[in-house]
């Protein structure tokens, strides 16, 4: 169970060795920096230290006590990231696979839209517009 | 008490953070007093549809009250992930 904030990239892999021990299923899900059809070369990813670590902490907390998780990663990368490496991760771990989809994708849904990190694009020229938010992102919560 | 900005919002504040004395009894009168300062706190405050707030590092509303808080944030709607 661990919630980290970090500028370092992180390797999936090495992420899962001992997670999720006795768990009859593991999801994971990473979300990588998208080129927008060309248009970026990366991101700048700005976070509010301190809320943004007790927030990540409390909702992991939270997502383990709802779907019964038996483990949990929230990995959250910030500074500026280029276009196909990893901006973030989140790993759950239950008995069945049914909770531990639901625990991930609770997970996802509250990170886009409740979680201190802002998004700015970078393109060819510079440094760009902010991204905005989304209103399925913002829907997608209500299902909870 | 101490005032942060993230993200478009500290870009037109032209500062991530400041030190304030206040009587605002709530976040409502405390954007009013943020406001009145200048015209960049006018401009990063103007919509406030599009600005999130936290009270000592949790989420709150215009209508959160003050009393004992110690560090307020303006934001944009977060987009992580």
């Amino acid at each position: 169970m661990s919630a980290r904030v970090q500028t370092e990239a992180f390797e999936i892999g090495t992420e899962l060795a001992g997670f999720g021990h006795g768990a009859g299923a593991i999801v994971t899900f990473s979300g990588l920096v998208r080129d927008e059809g060309g248009r970026l070369v990366a991101l700048e990813i700005e976070h509010y230290p301190g809320m943004t670590e007790k927030s990540l902490e409390a909702h992991g907390k939270a997502a383990a006590e709802r779907f019964g998780l038996i483990d949990w990663i929230i990995i959250h990368r910030h500074g500026r990231l280029e276009v196909g490496e990893p901006i973030m991760m989140v790993a759950t771990a239950a008995r069945h696979r049914a909770a531990a989809f639901e625990g991930a994708e609770f997970l996802m849904d509250w990170l886009k839209s409740r979680a201190p990190f802002w998004k700015r694009e970078i393109t060819l020229e510079g440094p760009g517009d902010w991204v905005e938010a989304s209103v399925s992102d913002e829907d997608a919560l209500t299902r909870w | 008490m101490d005032v942060l900005y993230f993200a478009w919002l500290r870009e037109r504040v032209g500062h991530p953070r400041e030190r304030i004395e206040t009587r605002a009894g709530n976040i409502r009168e405390l954007v009013a007093e943020l406001a009145a300062m200048d015209e960049w706190h006018a401009a990063a405050l103007a919509d406030l549809s599009a600005v999130r707030v936290a009270v000592d590092q949790e989420l709150a509303d215009l209508d959160t009250e003050l009393s004992g808080a110690r560090e307020v944030a303006f934001f944009p709607p977060m987009t992580g992930g």
